[in-house]
């Protein structure tokens, strides 16, 4: 045992962040610290964001606890509730703490941590301490609110802000009878532009609402008991009140930081490892927090800064923070709302906001606007970059939107079809449904895994999920084909509000690494990097030998980049991959051999029959890519079909080339212009053996009547009768998706050297399980145009790589060694009784 | 016979199997047996067959002391059998003896768990 004794940490606040940060910390390094949290509220860390669904009776007070005492006693955290520190010791390194009854409680520490969260403002007028006058904060605040409502009538929300509207939605829903004062000239002024403020004032009032926008609230005045009775406004009108909600903002908790000489600037000052910048040994994290002037009061971001907190804490010193962008989606059920970044484009006020510098002709908006239906768009275009967008009434394409805006990426080439968002008419696997709020409870979100739309907001809502991750971990949802990921994304964005996170811009490859798959690409090229040790070692692996979701796009990686020099390895391919058949349900394998461009020959055939019937092939079955699939063949006979049938293999179980489907063309047909059959051979003999991110089929026609069925191919190839019109990254499967135009051209040469030189490309810029149309909608088509048919030197560079990569590649059904196939694998062990 | 005296057979020299790989043992009657290599040359030996929809675990990824299953990637923990959470299942294990890097299961168990744990 490990006699060192642990360093102490001692966290002051017992807040969502703080608890997430201890999360991560105990995942990476559980036997680092000994562990001390103080809390000033009663509870266990409860999700503070389920407190509105609380305040509307939609959930109860025990569902939205995220840590029950139980889970602090068996990390063996040392948890004070009710317990206040009033001092920080920052030269004997103590923290002085009194319980709510009296009771003195020390704790030193090596490390400590500010969980402070915030305060709610209060607004400095007459009344405002007035019994029945609250804030909404936590559960004490929301239980308060319960209370009244069940005694009496009349509210006033002070703050038509996110917080105030929910509260207002809340006591309304308890049956009270609320009034929202907002001195703002519209709601939630923060996050949306008037136009959809005042969309979203139309609709809650529908509910029965009411609103005094542009209002200041003078004072608040006592009834004869002493209890709040009206709220009047500074036009002299006064508004009954039995209760008055103040929901104006919030300030970070800064009072014992401040009075330790912590540097403060609304918020505790940290670095990019949330280290304070005046005492190393102490950090702060969450809405305490100012980092590079902002202080964040949404959950995503502070998660974030959570594990970067968690990763220093374990002392593993590689994760920086830098800061999030925010969204917001409103937690009031039926109300469609989503904003983003820089909504306001140019109608900003260029005096309070922080980009006013910047001209504001260089915003372009894009608006759709349909008041009947009460549906709203707006678009905040910058430089030819999605800068900010605002949605009211239809909010399916939030996170497409989103995602957008963090990656930055250009969309000029996209922009007729930004408003109508991404399309989600092709994808198969949930009914056709592409909006997740108008989908019933039983309706099916995950139909590969039978996941309905009423388990995913149930455990989302019971276990405090946040991530797709995590509810693809929980539900199975979206962990499959994932053709479902936009509707469960929209599930969480609405079950969870503004506080989901979505997809971090930079998402590491799996749970190994905190890389993402572009780093671990350019790593492997810029510092040479040819085996998976090496990579592991270079980059930090946390595991010793990764997992089955980072060693195959390692492998791929290396040998794509590394061709004749990195050498492959087969343990890190999947089982398909490293048996060169299909595997099947049963444990029996497929087997398909290769068909030149679809054509083969009575001779074929009959080994084929032969074989069928030699190792009884119970099913014989023409594919979809003109192939003969022969299923159930037991894996101790793959060798022996192969050799038997003499054909090469057909590729059709790996991430590689798989088929050129072709019509029969010119040769045969009354309509046909060109050879397509001789096009499509050539073709399939030039890249079969190709690797690549994810499989890759080819479709070559012979006329417009695209007989083979081009258009959803990663090439298509088209013959015309001047020449051949070259199509990429369609798409037949989850996602049906026409292949876009790419270039017209005039010879079958040319039809090698451009199809060739964009797989390569694709080859080597494409990420792992990336499919042709996904690598095209990350990169966009100008890039691909650009290399392939703006710069003839490198179009012609790239085809001569792919050459190369694929010159000499051996046959896996036949040059085992070569192909490094372990035919061990295809004989099982016998028991022979032998005794030591 | 006493149950608690294996009876070790052997079963195939520790180089007969890949690292972070697996072999299958045929069993004359019942469901094959997996044994695992890792990287450290830690063996570990369970029935072929996933508790989930009794894939065959041979046949999947090895990565630490886990195997991913081929047929819908759970993560299967190699010492006890059991299925990473969230997924809930386990599969039987089998005592493994490695002597000179030979490797030995024991007899007893061998003809036990005839009958599929699924």
């Amino acid at each position: 045992m490990n006699t060192t004794p642990k360093l102490k940490l001692v966290m002051i606040g017992n807040g969502m962040a703080g608890v997430r940060t201890l999360e991560e910390l105990l995942k990476l390094s559980p036997d680092l610290y000994e562990i001390t949290v103080f809390g000033n509220e009663p509870h266990p860390n409860y999700n503070r964001i389920a407190l509105s669904p609380v305040l509307s009776g939609e959930q109860t007070l025990d569902e939205i606890i995220l840590n029950p005492l139980s889970w602090y006693e068996e990390e063996s955290i040392a948890l004070h509730l009710n317990t206040l520190v009033y001092k920080v010791d920052r030269i004997k390194r103590i923290v002085h703490a009194k319980t709510s009854d009296g009771e003195e409680i020390t704790a030193a520490y090596d490390r400590l941590i500010f969980a402070t969260g915030s305060n709610p403002f209060m607004l400095p007028i007459p009344g405002v301490e007035l019994e029945g006058v609250l804030a909404y904060r936590d559960i004490a605040d929301t239980t308060a609110m319960i209370e009244a409502t069940k005694v009496y009538s009349n509210a006033v929300v002070i703050g038509g802000g996110l917080l105030g509207l929910e509260a207002a939605n809340g006591l309304s829903k308890r049956g009270m009878q609320v009034t929202v004062i907002h001195v703002a000239p519209w709601l939630m002024n923060r996050q949306l532009d008037r136009v959809a403020g005042n969309l979203l004032e139309k609709s809650l009032k529908e509910r029965g609402l009411k609103f005094c926008v542009g209002a200041q609230t003078k004072s608040i005045e006592a009834g004869p008991n002493g209890r709040v009775s009206h709220v009047v406004l500074a036009d002299g009108q006064r508004i009954e009140a039995d209760l008055v909600v103040m929901a104006v903002g919030i300030r970070p908790n800064t009072d014992l930081a401040q009075s330790c000489r912590l540097h403060c600037e609304n918020g505790i000052v940290v670095s990019d490892t949330m280290q304070t910048v005046t005492d190393p040994r102490i950090y702060a994290v969450g809405e305490c927090a100012n980092h590079r002037g902002v202080a964040y009061g949404l959950v995503a971001p502070l998660f974030e800064q959570g594990k970067v907190l968690a990763n220093h804490l374990a002392q593993m010193g590689i994760a920086r923070y830098v800061g999030s962008l925010t969204s917001t989606k409103l937690k009031v059920t039926g109300i469609d709302l989503f904003s983003a970044g820089d909504f306001m484009g140019q109608n900003q006020d260029a005096s309070a906001h922080p980009m006013s510098p910047v001209a504001q002709s260089d915003y372009e908006e894009i608006v759709l606007s349909d008041p009947h239906d009460g549906v709203y768009k707006k678009l905040v275009i910058k430089n030819n970059q999605l800068v900010g967008a605002c949605l009211f009434g239809d909010t399916v394409d939030g996170s497409w939107y989103f995602k957008l805006l963090r990656d930055g990426r250009s969309v000029a080439d996209i922009r007729d079809k930004l408003m109508f968002g991404e399309s989600n008419l092709g994808d198969v696997g949930h009914e056709g449904h592409s909006s997740a709020q108008s989908m019933s409870d039983s309706a099916e979100v995950c139909g590969c895994n039978g996941v309905n739309k009423g388990q995913i907001c149930k455990a989302i809502k019971e276990k405090g999920l946040f991530t797709l991750e995590e509810v693809r971990k929980h539900t199975k949802a979206s962990a499959s084909c994932g053709s479902c990921t936009g509707l469960v994304e929209q599930i969480l964005m609405f079950t969870a509000g503004g506080d989901y996170s979505a997809t971090p811009k930079k998402k590491a490859i799996c749970a190994c690494t905190e890389h993402s798959h572009q780093e671990v690409r350019d790593a492997i090229a810029s510092e040479s990097l040819h085996t998976i040790q090496a990579v592991m070692q270079h980059m930090n692996w946390k595991t010793p030998n990764g997992c089955a979701s980072c060693r195959p796009a390692l492998n791929y990686y290396l040998i794509s980049t590394w061709p004749k020099v990195a050498q492959d390895d087969p343990q890190s391919r999947y089982i398909n991959e490293r048996s060169h058949a299909n595997i099947q349900k049963d444990g029996t394998y497929s087997v398909i051999p290769r068909m030149w461009g679809g054509e083969t020959t009575a001779d074929e055939l009959r080994r084929i029959a032969n074989a069928v019937d030699k190792y009884a092939i119970p099913t014989v079955k023409v594919t979809g890519g003109q192939r003969i699939d022969l299923l159930g063949v037991k894996k101790e006979d793959l060798v022996n079909v192969w050799r038997d049938i003499g054909m090469p293999s057909g590729h059709a179980y790996a991430k590689a080339l798989r088929t050129v489907k072709t019509c029969v063309g010119s040769e045969w047909c009354r309509f046909g212009t060109q050879d397509s059959t001789q096009m499509g051979k050539d073709l399939e003999r030039a890249l079969w053996r190709m690797y690549a991110p994810h499989k890759v089929k080819i479709a070559v026609s012979g006329c417009p009547r695209n007989c083979a069925e081009a258009g959803i191919k990663d090439v298509g190839v088209i013959g015309v009768d001047s020449g051949w019109e070259i199509y990429i990254a369609g798409n037949g499967g989850i996602k049906t998706e026409v292949a876009q135009f790419f270039v017209k051209l005039k010879t079958p040469q040319e039809v090698l050297e451009y199809s060739g030189a964009f797989l390569q490309l694709y080859r080597l810029e494409g990420w792992y399980l990336e499919r042709t149309c996904h690598y095209l909608a990350r990169v966009g088509m100008d890039h691909v145009k650009e290399k392939i048919l703006n710069q003839p030197e490198t179009r012609v560079a790239l085809w001569e790589q792919l050459k190369f990569s694929l010159d000499g590649e051996p046959d896996p059904w036949f040059e085992f060694d070569q192909a490094r196939v372990d035919t061990r694998q295809f004989q099982a062990l016998e028991l022979t009784a032998q005794t030591p | 016979m006493t149950p608690n005296t294996p009876t070790w057979i052997r079963i195939c020299h520790l180089s007969d199997i890949p690292r972070l790989g697996a072999r299958r043992v045929d069993r004359p009657q019942g469901p094959q047996i997996a044994i695992f290599r890792t990287q450290d040359d830690e063996v570990f030996a369970v029935l072929d067959a996933c508790p989930h929809k009794g894939g065959p675990l041979s046949q999947g990824i090895v990565f630490g002391r886990s195997v991913a299953c081929p047929l819908h990637n759970w993560t299967i923990e190699l010492e006890d059998g059991c299925a990473r959470a969230p997924d809930v299942g386990c599969v039987k294990t089998f005592q493994v003896n490695v002597q000179d890097d030979t490797i030995y299961l024991d007899a007893h168990e061998l003809n036990s768990n005839i009958e599929s744990n699924h």
